[in-house]
């Protein structure tokens, strides 16, 4: 005996219904509901995937890519110039917000000043997150959107990433590993190992702003200061100088400060550097923190500036170049490269002396007394 | 910067630098081109000294030795192992001034033992420890006292403030000491080789002028008291001159606009109320100097981390190579020595002096080296 027609149909139709809900819901957008990250997140689930779709999509614009890889014809960067350039770094800052910018923001300013002292246009960026069990998801959300903000602002994309949460306590509220990609035009080389007696070094503003914003933003020494962070992407003062003169060697002056980029030139040219103190550009409020503390603003970090190295005869120029663009209205000449002293850096005090500047030993410490 | 680039000003730099070659000039025949060895005594002013080149303004004839006013320099090995014993002990935070950290012990550092699981802090006072004890009610917070009269009052008044509030999982190793005894050592010992001293500016401002009258009645030595700007330390070298040409020696007072005659009344009391001196304390490089180091007084005994604690209290021997004592007794320059440099580095320091920015073989090796190759070399010192 076979059942009647309408009622199976009308089964199969309530089925079909009732999947087609489910289907519906399963891919419906959903926000994320928890105040906090919690390990589920980071657990490949749907909790990660709303947390993906909720937060980090939209504040990259949903830039990322849905497949495991980014993918880029070659033949568009290969008209960008003839080499690539490729760059990784982590960010673990405390605190993760703090006066002129946060963590998300000094990532992709990070990476994207890698990128530039190496005379790239930088391209793409991947965003790699370590979430601590309990972060705020609204802390989160605030630092997403702040990165997805910098990246835009700096026309650079991010075009890939990876999220893993790890249980409380494993690490400190949130780790980000952002890697980039850029393009060298062709016929462009900087290196230390250009150096040449004679070069003078410039510097594009004021020392140690970072260094000293942080130490004040983590509320352990009772000081209230006006000094923000200089955090900024640097690629396009970078690429007016490189047009302006021959550039010699660049690096962004970051933990070690001018201190350690110095010594780090010193030692792979196997030549002096002379830093003249008085023209090192330093704002009175971070030199008021060097002194509170016995620091030297020249051992501090800085998120937006740089070293550059040009023959002598452009150094005006050069100058000129940096001084027309806002991050480098306060660029400056700082020394020279000479042959005294290979590998050793010496500073020129105003007092007329000169001493070693040598790299610190771990990381500033503030003195007893 | 107001209040600092004022005491930073080449012009007057230089003529106190003439003023300084001047008075040297009028030094008898007998003694012309004879070192005239002045110590300064507080690590503050061989940083300074350093930092801005003083010494190769200065005459060759004057020779600066650099003293043992730095509390982490004078931190001996077996207080170190001490400190490390109660750091790594169950439960306890170990709060610490950042430039102890790296001070090496027998076997390690606490800047080792944090690495090792031990729960180390760097704190930038002794309030910032006593904040940690209350938010930690379930662990044992110590504060790692280090210092001499500068940073002794902070300490006594954070004690005095924690027996108030009743805090019950405080304690303070105590390390700290006083420069007086030290200095009446140094004086007595018979291979100093010292001819004046600049005072320590900060420790004056607590216990004042009058307790180095001694130094001057006694040891015959001229004795300033002195600021740490770079005029402050050439203005009392000057002062330290002149006194030794006219054939004077007194206690005089450089920092007047900071250092009163009877020091900070408050801060004395605060250390008296809370310390008392131990009968003998330990100084690397040193030895045993009696009354020099200060311990809690009985009230405060519950606070005392040495009798919360089972600490070693070994007296342990500096390291053979090490030559800290001379270097601090003015015998030996920081260059001079047998591992400057080579084993001894600021990365990999065997004495104390090698640890801070404020001892005299750190300053050499991060500052100083140019003095010290062109010494080496037979070149000029002035550049």
């Amino acid at each position: 005996m076979t059942a009647p027609a309408r009622p199976v149909l009308a089964e199969h139709n309530a089925a079909q219904v009732a999947l087609a809900r489910i289907e519906a819901k399963r891919h419906k957008k959903r926000r994320v509901q928890d105040d906090v990250v919690q390990a589920a997140h980071g657990g490949g689930g749907r909790a990660m995937r709303d947390l993906i779709e909720d937060l980090i999509l939209p504040a990259f614009d949903h830039a990322v890519a849905e497949d495991d890889q980014a993918r880029f014809a070659l033949s568009d960067m290969a008209a960008l110039g003839g080499q690539l350039a490729f760059t990784t770094d982590t960010y673990v800052v405390t605190p993760l917000t703090f006066p002129g910018g946060d963590i998300g923001s000094m990532a992709v300013h990070g990476t994207i000043n890698d990128l530039a002292v190496g005379g790239a246009k930088p391209l793409y960026l991947s965003c790699g997150l370590i979430l601590e069990e309990g972060l705020p998801i609204d802390l989160l959300r605030t630092i997403l959107t702040s990165m997805g903000r910098a990246a835009r602002e700096a026309g650079v994309r991010i075009v890939t990433g990876d999220t893993k949460v790890v249980a409380r306590g494993k690490a400190d509220k949130l780790f980000i590993n952002t890697a980039g990609v850029g393009v060298i035009p062709t016929g462009l080389h900087m290196s230390a190992r250009s150096l040449e007696p004679g070069d003078v070094l410039l510097t594009n503003g004021t020392l140690g702003d970072h260094g000293a914003a942080i130490l004040i933003a983590r509320g352990e020494l009772e000081l209230a200061s006006p000094v923000m962070s200089d955090s900024a992407p640097l690629h396009e003062l970078v690429q007016a100088l490189v047009q302006a003169v021959p550039v010699r060697a660049m690096r962004d002056l970051t933990r070690g400060g001018l201190a350690a980029t110095v010594n780090e030139w010193a030692h792979s040219a196997n030549l002096g550097l002379c830093i003249d103190e008085p023209s090192v550009p330093v704002r009175s409020e971070v030199q008021g923190v060097c002194e509170l503390l016995g620091l030297d603003p020249l051992h501090l970090a800085n998120e937006g500036k740089l070293l550059a190295a040009v023959p002598k005869a452009h150094a005006q120029a050069a100058l000129h170049a940096m001084r027309r663009h806002p991050l480098g209205e306060n660029a400056a000449v700082v020394g020279e490269v000479t042959s005294a002293h290979p590998g050793v850096v010496t500073i020129q005090t105003g007092f007329g002396t000169d001493r070693v500047l040598d790299m610190l030993v771990g990381e500033p410490l503030p003195r007893i007394c | 910067m107001k209040y600092v680039s004022e005491f930073r000003d080449p012009p007057a730099a230089r003529r106190l630098v003439a003023t300084i070659e001047s008075l040297m000039s009028r030094r008898p025949k007998t003694l012309q081109g004879a070192p005239l060895k002045i110590m300064e005594v507080c690590g503050g002013h061989t940083h300074a000294i350093f930092k801005f080149g003083l010494e190769t303004l200065l005459p060759e004839t004057i020779e600066l030795v650099h003293g043992p006013g730095c509390p982490v320099c004078v931190l001996p090995v077996g207080r170190v192992d001490d400190a490390i014993s109660i750091a790594t002990s169950e439960g306890v935070i170990f709060c610490t001034y950042g430039d102890a950290l790296r001070v090496p012990g027998s076997r390690t550092s606490l800047a080792g033992a944090k690495a090792e699981g031990a729960d180390v802090r760097t704190v930038y006072s002794p309030t910032d420890a006593l904040a940690l004890a209350r938010a930690n009610p379930s662990r044992r917070v110590v504060f790692f006292g280090l210092g001499f009269e500068t940073t002794a009052p902070s300490t006594a008044l954070t004690l005095l403030q924690a027996e108030r509030e009743g805090v019950s999982n405080f304690f303070v190793f105590s390390n700290h000491v006083t420069i007086i005894p030290a200095l009446r050592a140094l004086l007595d010992a018979e291979d100093l080789q010292v001819d004046g001293f600049i005072g320590p500016g900060h420790v004056s401002m607590v216990i004042g002028v009058e307790p180095y009258h001694f130094i001057a009645e006694h040891y015959r030595r001229p004795f300033v008291v002195s600021g740490f700007e770079p005029l402050d330390v050439l203005q009392s070298i000057a002062m330290v001159v002149a006194q030794h040409v006219e054939g004077r020696a007194v206690v005089e007072n450089q920092y007047s606009r900071l250092v009163s005659t009877q020091g900070n009344s408050a801060a004395q009391t605060a250390i008296h109320e809370v310390f008392k001196p131990r009968a003998h304390f330990e100084w690397r490089g040193l030895g045993s100097i009696a009354e020099s180091g200060l311990e809690l007084q009985p009230r405060f005994a519950r606070f005392d981390a040495e009798q919360a604690f089972r600490v070693p209290a070994l007296s342990v021997a500096d390291p053979k190579a090490c030559q800290c004592g001379e270097v601090l007794k003015g015998q030996l320059r920081p260059y001079e020595c047998k591992v400057f440099g080579t084993a001894c580095t600021p990365e990999t320091p065997i004495g104390s002096c090698m640890v801070s920015s404020e001892g005299a073989c750190a300053a050499y090796y991060s500052y100083g080296r140019l003095t010290s190759l062109r010494r080496a070399s037979g070149l000029k010192v002035h550049p």
